[in-house]
C-alpha cells in the first residue's frame, strides 16, 4: 500500500526515497558536523549491526570518542548523559528497545526534567534519548512497550513520536539543537519504511504536528506505528463513502492541540489511536484538551469521539492473542464507523488488512 | 608542618561553616528559612581539606547536605543564605533550597536530594572536561562527594565501572559517617572494607580515617596530580562523623540510633579547636570576626532580597 507520505511533493531533486532509519542517521550525521559539542552513544551503536541501520557510518566518521558503545549500566549512562549536557555537550543516548527506559527513571525525572527549574537556569541538559519501541515476532512483555504517556507527565521532558522518515530526520535535528531533554520515541515496524527525505538539513518543530490526509467525515489523530494503520482504517472507509483525517501529533509534548481542534471543527468527530496504553495514557491527554477547548461541543451537539490503544493487559507473545492487542486497520474503521452513524451500530467490519511491515517482520530483534 | 597562611585559612573556611550552620540552626525556631536544612557540623573538614586541594576552576559534585561543601569550594555566601530564605536572590531563585544548592561560576555543580543520583551526573561532567582538555590541553577535574549511603546505590557502582574503563578525570571522595539517616553501616554493608570493592573496578583508593583537614588536603593533592594526568579515576574515603540529627537543626547524640563514645570521640578530635589553638590569639580574633561579618552580611542580604513574583513559576520549567 503506498502511504500518503511516500507521495513526493513536488519536483524537488534534493528529495530521495530513504528508509526512516537511514534518515536518523543522515541527522545525527549532519548535526555532528555542524557541532563538535553533538556525541552518540548506548549500548552497541557502534557494532555491525548499528541499531537496524541507523547509526551506520557514524564511527568512522566521527570517531570512537564521539560515538561510543556503553556497559549495560542504564541508569548511571543516563547520569552520564546529564553531566555531560550541563558542561555543554550534546549527547544521543541510544535504546535499542523503550522497556530498559525504566532504568533511567531516576536520572531522567529527577535531573534531566528538573535541573534547568530548579537551579533556576543555571545549567542545561540539552540531550535526546533514542528510544525504539517493538512489536511483533514474539517481542512479548518486554520489548514492546510504549511509555510516553510516562515521560508525558513530566514537566521539562519533551516526547515525540516522529512517523515517517522525513519527519524523523526533522525531529531529529531539532531535538538535538533544542536545550531540553527529548525522549525520541521510534518503533521497530517503522525502521524500514521509505519517505522521500530532503538531502540538506531541516528542523520539523517540535510543538507541530500535521494533517497527513485531509478528509471531512471524522478526525483520526494516530500517534507513531499506529499512523501505518490509521491509513489502513482510511482505505476501509472510502470504500463506504466516508473520508477521514489522518493527523500526525509527530509531538506528543509539547502537543500541537490547536491542529487537532481545528480539524474536530471541520469534521465534527474525533478519534484518537495512541500506540499505547489508555489509562492515562496519551489519547486521553488528546481527548481532554480538545473537550477543554471546546467545552460547549459543536453547534450546541456533544462531538462524537474515542480512543483506542494497547488491550488492558501485558503484551502476549503468541500471534493470536498478540493480533487482538493492538487497534488495526479494520478495527479502527469499525470504530470510526460507529462514531460516525451515531446510533451505535456495530454491523460493519472490513474483513482483512494489508499487514505488510507485520507480516514481514521476523525478528529476532 | 603547615605553615601558618594556610593554617588560618583551612581554620577560617572551616569555622565559616561551621558558624553559619550555628546560626541556621538558631534561628531555625523563627521558619525564616523555608527549606529541610540537612546540617554538615561536625564534617567541616572533610570540605575544606577536600576543597583547599583543587584549583578554582575544578569542579564539585556535591549532595543534599551540601552546605559545606557549597562553602568550602568558594560558594556565594549571600546567594546560599538567600536561597535557605526562600528569596529570589538566591542561588537558584529560591526554588531549590537548602538541598539543591549550586554555584556553577564558582564549580558547584546542583546537589540532588535522591542519594548517589548526582554520581553519574558528575562522572559525566569529568568526560566533557576530558573532551575540552584534548583542544585546551588544560585537564580540569571534578571531585564528587558523596556519603556511605550513596555506596549502595546502583548508579555508584556503575559509575565506577564506567569511569575506570575511560579513564575519567574525576575524584570519588565518600564522607563516611556510618549513618544512613538512622541506619547504621553495620546494617547495609556485608563488607566493611569499601576500598576492597572500589580496587576491584582497577581504581586506586586512599584513606584518611580522623578527620585530619591536613591528610585529607594532602590526599586530595596527590590524587589530583595523578587524575589530572589522564591516569584515571582516584576514591578516597574519608570518616567522619555527624553532630546533628539527619535532617533539622536538633541534637541527637542521646538517641540510641548511635554508637556510645562515638560523638564524644569525634567531639574531642574536633579539627576546628585544634587549628584554633596552632594560631595566634589576636588572628584568631580576627578570622572570628571576619566569620561573624561575613554571616551578618549573607543575613542581611538574605533579609532584604524579595520573596520571587509570580511569574517566576512557570519560569525555567523548559529551556527557551
Amino acid at each position: 500500500m503506498p502511504l500518503q507520505h511516500k507521495t513526493k511533493p513536488k519536483a524537488d531533486e534534493n528529495l530521495r526515497l530513504i528508509r526512516y532509519v537511514d534518515a536518523l542517521a543522515e541527522a545525527v550525521s549532519q548535526e555532528m558536523e555542524r557541532d563538535p559539542k553533538v556525541f552518540l552513544f548506548g549500548l552497541d551503536v557502534d557494532d555491525h549491526k548499528a541499531i537496524q541501520g541507523s547509526t551506520a557510518g557514524l564511527l568512522d566518521k566521527f570517531g570512537a570518542d564521539r560515538i561510543f558503545g556503553t556497559p549495560l549500566s542504564e541508569d548511571a549512562m543516563t547520569g552520564f548523559a546529564v553531566g555531560a549536557a550541563m558542561a555543554g555537550y550534546r549527547p544521543i543516548h541510544v535504546h535499542i528497545r523503550m522497556d530498559f527506559m525504566m532504568l533511567c527513571m531516576n536520572q531522567l525525572v529527577n535531573m534531566a526534567a528538573k535541573s534547568h527549574y530548579t537551579f533556576n537556569g543555571q545549567v542545561r541538559v540539552p540531550m535526546v534519548v533514542r528510544t525504539m519501541i517493538g512489536r511483533s515476532w514474539g517481542q512479548g512483555a518486554q520489548h514492546s512497550q510504549a511509555l510516553h504517556s510516562m515521560f508525558m507527565h513530566v514537566p521539562g521532558l519533551k516526547v515525540v513520536a516522529p512517523s515517517n522518515a522525513h519527519d524523523a530526520k526533522g525531529c531529529m535535528i531539532a531535538a538535538i539543537r533544542d536545550d531540553n531533554p527529548v525522549i525520541f520515541m521510534e518503533h521497530r515496524l517503522l525502521c524500514n519504511k521509505e519517505a522521500y527525505v530532503p538531502a540538506e538539513s531541516y528542523e520539523v518543530e517540535l510543538g507541530k504536528g500535521r494533517v497527513l490526509i485531509e478528509g471531512n467525515d471524522i478526525t483520526i489523530v494516530a500517534i507513531s506505528h499506529m499512523l501505518v494503520e490509521a491509513q489502513r482504517a482510511r482505505k476501509h472507509l472510502e470504500k463506504i463513502g466516508i473520508t477521514a483525517e489522518i493527523i500526525d501529533p509527530i509531538s506528543l509534548k509539547p502537543l500541537d492541540i490547536d491542529l487537532i481542534v481545528k480539524s474536530v471543527k471541520k469534521t465534527g468527530r474525533l478519534l484518537v489511536v495512541d500506540n499505547g496504553w489508555l489509562t492515562c495514557g496519551a489519547a486521553a491527554e488528546i481527548l481532554t484538551q480538545v473537550i477543554e477547548k471546546l467545552p460547549n461541543g459543536l453547534n450546541g451537539k456533544v462531538i462524537p469521539m474515542a480512543r483506542m490503544g494497547f488491550a488492558e493487559t501485558t503484551c502476549p507473545t503468541t500471534k493470536p492473542l498478540e493480533d487482538l492487542f493492538y487497534p488495526r486497520g479494520r478495527t479502527i474503521a469499525a470504530r470510526a464507523y460507529e462514531l460516525i452513524r451515531d446510533d451505535g451500530a456495530t454491523d460493519w467490519l472490513p474483513t482483512s488488512d494489508e499487514r505488510t511491515e507485520i507480516e514481514e517482520f521476523k525478528g529476532p530483534f | 608542618m603547615a605553615d601558618n597562611k594556610l593554617i588560618a585559612r583551612l581554620y577560617e573556611k572551616m569555622l565559616l561553616i561551621r558558624r553559619v550552620e550555628e546560626r541556621i540552626a538558631e534561628v531555625y525556631h523563627t521558619d525564616i528559612i523555608k527549606s529541610p536544612v540537612h546540617l554538615s557540623i561536625g564534617q567541616e573538614s572533610i570540605a575544606v581539606g577536600a576543597c583547599d586541594a583543587l584549583n578554582a576552576d575544578d569542579i564539585v559534585s556535591n549532595t543534599y547536605r551540601c552546605h559545606a561543601t557549597y562553602i568550602a569550594k568558594g560558594g556565594d555566601l549571600n546567594q546560599m543564605m538567600a536561597e535557605l530564605y526562600g528569596k529570589s536572590g538566591g542561588c537558584a531563585g529560591g526554588k531549590a533550597g537548602s538541598m539543591h544548592l549550586i554555584d556553577m561560576p564558582n564549580g558547584i555543580m546542583g546537589a540532588s536530594a535522591v542519594v548517589g543520583t548526582t554520581i553519574p551526573v558528575a562522572a559525566g561532567y569529568s568526560w566533557a572536561l576530558k573532551q575540552d582538555a584534548k583542544k585546551s590541553g588544560k585537564q580540569r577535574i571534578v571531585l564528587a562527594f558523596f556519603g556511605d549511603g550513596a555506596t549502595e546505590e546502583g548508579c555508584f557502582s556503575e559509575t565506577l565501572n564506567f569511569a575506570a574503563l575511560k579513564k575519567l578525570p574525576i575524584i570519588f571522595l565518600c564522607e563516611n559517617n556510618r549513618l544512613a539517616i538512622h541506619s547504621k553501616i553495620e546494617n547495609r554493608w556485608s563488607d566493611r572494607n569499601i576500598r576492597n570493592r572500589v580496587e576491584a573496578y582497577g581504581i586506586e583508593t586512599s584513606y584518611v580515617g580522623d578527620g585530619d583537614v591536613l591528610k585529607v588536603r594532602q590526599s586530595i593533592i596527590n590524587a589530583a596530580s595523578k587524575v589530572r594526568t589522564g591516569n584515571g579515576p582516584h576514591f578516597i574515603e574519608c570518616e567522619t562523623y555527624r553532630w546533628k540529627e539527619h535532617v533539622g537543626p536538633g541534637d541527637d547524640v542521646k538517641e540510641v540510633y548511635r554508637n556510645d563514645g562515638e560523638y564524644e570521640r569525634w567531639r574531642a578530635n574536633d579539627q576546628i579547636e585544634k587549628f584554633e589553638k596552632m594560631l595566634a590569639a589576636d588572628e584568631v580574633k580576627k578570622i572570628k570576626g571576619n566569620v561573624e561579618k561575613q554571616i551578618k552580611e549573607a543575613e542581611a542580604f538574605a533579609s532584604k532580597s524579595p520573596f520571587p513574583s509570580a511569574e517566576e513559576l512557570l519560569k525555567n520549567a523548559f529551556a527557551a
